[in-house]
């Protein structure tokens, strides 16, 4: 059975609360799909809609084309693994992970056969019948994913399940999941707010803000062409610039800034005289011998260094408060400049995106 | 058949009073949620649910209070005449109360009067002796002491609490009879020669009252107190504040709700006792309980002894609402 | 002496002086039961005897009593538990603005003197009786029956917010995991909540169970004809006292103090296996850690 995921103009609210607004996307099957945005953007909701504990006050959630209204959670093909993993601290890992089985009838002895080829899948087969609050924080996040793959479900939702676990671990269980998911070949949807998740792990990302889907994309595409000054702002580091468009055509615009006239590509079709924001990230800023006057150079004392090792980090005076950043390759020259230089920077034109004036995301 | 008329005015009375289903939106939302109890519950599982909970709350607390205030605004009748025309309503259980049988010499029943005032002050009295003596340890136990100590105090606390009620009066008659262990060692020393009567003068029946509601107390208090962070306490000391100041203005009103439970609980209970007053007792001074007692099982006058103990029960209801108001806490936090 | 000093040693003279009142009655009471004196006394001692002991083992009054008591209790337990948990649970569930009516329902037999629940039990079951016609023999007249209605009034009560309490730490993502994994509702509550909820309903039946044996102020008005432990040694109280009842009490003391001790016991050794699992589980990271350049595991597989 095909088990697309499709949000049809979702809306969810809470009172007077819109926490999902007129959401619209298709998930294909078999798709490590992510939602990512900061807290309160409605991500959560939008899993708990499609999980079922919830159904939206408007428009339809449909899993392989059917309509989920009503469909209480307990009924719907999906399996979420919770934030908290919501293991079952009273039953041994083998229990846990039969219980979807257990509840559907399933005899002990069948249980017992697909427990143990689940718990060989995660590697834990030497665990069976330990208690889960005897497991550390790894092997309970592989438990939860077994318990959640038992009842074979066409999708499986995950709710920021890596976020209790330490750095180095997360990052294990990236690499892990996503070899898991290709593995079982089901669809994905995963919650998070760590950009770096969504990154390695999706085949598509949907960038959320205050309950509006900003993006849909993959990885470079979220990353090199966003489409919103929230993308831009959110994922990744990037340099913001203020100003009103003063030309602009189909490929590309150029703003009046205080460092003079500064060109990006338009892809979002500004026309002049917008208010607009141009989008610099720091690796696409270059130290360079160009005059001021050239176009898309910089020209600014620098306020701080930090370094890194292979390169070094370089502040400069910004437009505001924030200064600019940039990163130089340290290839062991003296060609790095002092704290208190004035430098100049230049930049591709082809590789900074100028973008409708819009929210940016907190840092 | 007259029984159930009454019975169902009472419901409804009592529905009127206290305003139980204020609105009838509210009786048919909740008839709705009823529907989706059982769709979510499965019929088993909701009738288990549905019936243990109304047969106790219908059947074991509510229709047996109020029959309860039905029945002492009836005559005693003998059992014959019970559901027949002479089994009406009458004032006369209240009337007695106030003003005794009819042609006494005095104006009012001063004789229980008095007992019930009695019992109510004495109440009031050991409330506030056990407030005043547990709230030093509780303070102690709470912020002080720490893991293992804590931990042995609260057992020796407990521990004197697992004996039973009737027992530890007994104790205290031992301790206070007038042959008992305290005239002894003041005879020995030589201050009295005839032993006092400890019992007679109630001093035996206030200390066991007293020792009866520690825990009661100081459980209250001491969950209270608990809550309290430690560095508030340093902080005030850290300002200069005396010892006496940071407790009443830091750490009593924390412990506020604690302080109004534990009072509620031990008046309640003080104000029902029954063994304890029965056994320390003076021969002469009663316990309002025990007018109710007797009322019972010696003067075998049951609607009579209802309306006593209805005057008691509206007696806790008030003290209840009046603390609530005083220390301004809900009553969720008090039956905690 | 700083005034530090002078502090602690207030301080620990009150709780000297505390624990001295709380302890003293009951020594001088179990001291009494080994007095040779017929009256429950301490000075003047009359020498040493066990013989009050024996004396209590053949007062068929008492042990009817005793035995009386313990299926009250019983009975108690088989009632107030399922009230309790049933109550507690729907507490969740009611329609959340009769939440506060439905409370203090509840709640009240708490607050209630003892006495009136005893009275109301009695007064309402006879009426009950009378209209139903019931032989004087019937159980609206039965002081056993009614005692434990009466008693299961509140102890229901007490359990209840035993369960309550244990509820509030219950993790309700566990409830949306299981239905999320295909439970109903009503498996949720066997496989889930029920296990969950498993301690608490022992330490509710021993509540019940102790609250019930000790309980004298409803029983009272409750028993009737028939008697329980405390009914027979309130009459014996009364009636002028023997050391037997001194006795009595050691033993009970004797009993709680073996329970507290084992509890005390059990509750070390539940601490030690806890903290050894924690262990395992620390070890188990630390492991992780170490083979966290390998190939990720499913991948091996």
């Amino acid at each position: 059975m095909s088990a697309d995921v499709e949000l049809d103009h979702v809306t969810i609210r809470f009172g007077d609360f819109t926490a999902v607004d007129d959401a619209n996307l298709r998930i294909e099957d078999g798709e490590f799909f992510s939602f990512l945005g900061p807290s309160g953007c409605g991500k959560t909701t939008i899993l708990r809609a499609v999980s079922g504990f919830m159904d939206p006050t408007e428009g339809e959630v449909r899993i392989g084309g059917r309509n989920m209204r009503g469909i209480g959670p307990n009924r719907r093909p999906t399996a979420l693994i919770f934030q908290n993993l919501a293991l079952f601290p009273l039953m041994t890992v083998a229990d846990n992970i039969a219980f979807g089985l257990e509840v559907r009838g399933v005899s002990k002895f069948e249980r017992r056969k697909r427990a143990d080829e689940l718990l060989a899948l995660i590697a834990l087969s030497d665990q069976a019948d330990k208690l889960v609050t005897a497991l550390s924080g790894g092997q309970r996040q592989r438990v939860a994913i077994a318990r959640a793959l038992a009842v074979e479900p066409d999708v499986l939702l995950l709710d920021e399940p890596l976020s209790a676990l330490d750095l180095k671990l997360r990052q294990h269980m990236r690499t892990e999941l996503r070899t898991i998911q290709q593995r079982v070949g089901i669809t994905f949807i995963y919650i998070t707010h760590d950009q770096g998740e969504a990154l390695t792990m999706s085949d598509r990302i949907a960038v959320m803000s205050q309950g509006i889907i900003q993006q849909v994309g993959n990885g470079s595409e979220i990353y090199n062409n966003p489409a919103t000054a929230f993308v831009a702002s959110f994922v990744g580091e990037n340099n913001p610039f203020h100003g009103h468009v003063s030309k602009a055509d189909d490929q590309h615009a150029v703003m009046d800034t205080k460092f003079g006239p500064l060109r990006g590509r338009n892809s979002q079709g500004l026309r002049a005289g917008d208010r607009a924001i141009l989008f610099v990230r720091p690796e696409s800023l270059s130290l360079t011998n160009g005059a001021a006057g050239d176009g898309n150079v910089i020209e600014s004392p620098v306020v701080n260094e930090e370094f890194e090792g292979h390169f070094v980090k370089i502040y400069l005076a910004g437009e505001g408060p924030k200064p600019i950043g940039l990163s130089v390759t340290n290839d062991g020259a003296d060609s790095i400049p002092n704290v208190g230089d004035t430098i100049r920077v230049a930049f591709d034109p082809e590789r900074a995106n100028m973008l409708p004036m819009g929210e940016l995301a907190d840092e | 058949m007259s029984d159930f008329i009454v019975l169902f005015l009472a419901v409804l009375l009592a529905l009127l009073v206290k305003p139980l289903v204020e609105k009838r939106a509210e009786a048919f939302a909740a008839a709705v949620t009823g529907i989706t109890f059982v769709q979510r519950n499965g019929v088993m599982l909701s009738a288990y649910l549905i019936l243990a909970v109304l047969g106790w709350a219908v059947f074991m607390i509510i229709l047996p209070q109020l029959y309860m205030v039905d029945f002492s605004f009836r005559h005693n009748l003998p059992f014959d005449q019970v559901g027949g025309p002479n089994d009406t309503h009458t004032f006369d259980n209240y009337r007695y109360l106030l003003f005794g049988r009819e042609g006494d010499e005095e104006m009012f029943n001063w004789l229980h009067l008095k007992v019930f005032f009695k019992t109510i002050l004495a109440s009031a009295c050991v409330t506030l002796f056990d407030l005043a003596i547990c709230y030093p340890i509780a303070y102690y136990m709470a912020q002080v002491a720490r893991g293992g100590k804590a931990r042995l105090l609260v057992l020796c606390l407990i521990i004197p609490f697992w004996v039973n009620e009737i027992l530890r009066a007994f104790a205290f008659r031992i301790l206070f009879g007038t042959s008992g262990v305290i005239n002894s060692v003041l005879m020995g020393l030589g201050f009295t020669d005839q032993g006092v009567d400890f019992l007679r003068a109630d001093v035996g029946l206030y200390a066991g009252l007293t020792y009866a509601y520690i825990l009661l107390m100081i459980f209250p208090l001491y969950n209270a107190i608990e809550s309290l962070d430690h560095n508030q306490v340093e902080a005030a000391r850290d300002l200069g504040s005396p010892w006496w100041r940071i407790h009443f203005r830091v750490v009593m009103p924390h412990a506020k709700p604690g302080i109004a439970s534990g009072c509620t609980m031990v008046f309640m209970l003080s104000a029902g006792a029954l063994a304890a007053p029965q056994i320390l007792g003076g021969p002469s001074s009663l316990w309002f309980t025990q007018v109710i007692y007797q009322w019972f099982f010696t003067g075998l006058n049951w609607p009579q002894g209802s309306a006593y103990a209805f005057v008691l029960l509206a007696t806790c209801i008030v003290f209840v609402m009046t603390i609530m108001r005083v220390f301004n806490v809900r009553f969720g936090e008090i039956a905690k | 002496m700083t005034s530090s000093n002078v502090m602690r040693f207030m301080v620990g003279f009150y709780i000297l002086l505390f624990f001295g009142y709380l302890f003293g009655p009951l020594i001088m009471m179990g001291a009494a039961a080994f007095n040779e004196s017929p009256f429950p006394q301490v000075v003047p001692w009359e020498g040493f005897t066990m013989k009050w002991f024996g004396q209590l083992a053949q007062d068929d009054q008492m042990i009817e009593g005793i035995t009386n008591s313990l299926i009250i209790g019983l009975g108690v337990v088989c009632l107030s538990v399922p009230i309790s948990l049933a109550a507690a649970v729907m507490m969740g569930q009611i329609y959340e603005r009769l939440r506060p009516y439905y409370y203090v329902i509840v709640v009240s037999p708490v607050l209630t003197p003892g006495v009136i629940l005893g009275i109301s039990t009695l007064v309402f079951w006879d009426r009950l009786g009378v209209l139903a016609e019931a032989e004087y023999e019937s159980i609206f007249y039965n002081g056993m029956f009614l005692s434990v209605v009466g008693q299961s009034t509140f102890i229901s009560a007490y359990c209840m917010l035993v369960f309550m309490a244990r509820l509030q730490r219950f993790d309700r993502t566990q409830e949306e995991a299981a239905l999320d994994l295909g439970a109903t509702h009503v498996q949720v509550f066997w496989k889930i909540l029920i296990p969950f909820l498993r301690p608490a309903i022992f330490s509710a039946a021993i509540l019940a169970f102790l609250t019930s044996f000790e309980n004298y102020n409803t029983t009272v008005f409750t028993i009737q004809a028939e008697s329980t432990l405390t009914t027979v040694l309130a009459g014996k109280v009364r009636m002028g006292t023997q050391p037997d009842l001194s006795a009595l009490a050691v033993i009970i003391v004797m009993i709680t103090l073996i329970g507290a001790v084992t509890h005390e016991i059990m509750r070390r050794r539940e601490m030690a296996r806890e903290e050894a699992a924690r262990e395992e589980a620390m070890r188990a990271d630390e492991k992780i850690d170490k083979t966290l350049g390998a190939k990720p595991i499913a991948a091996t597989n």
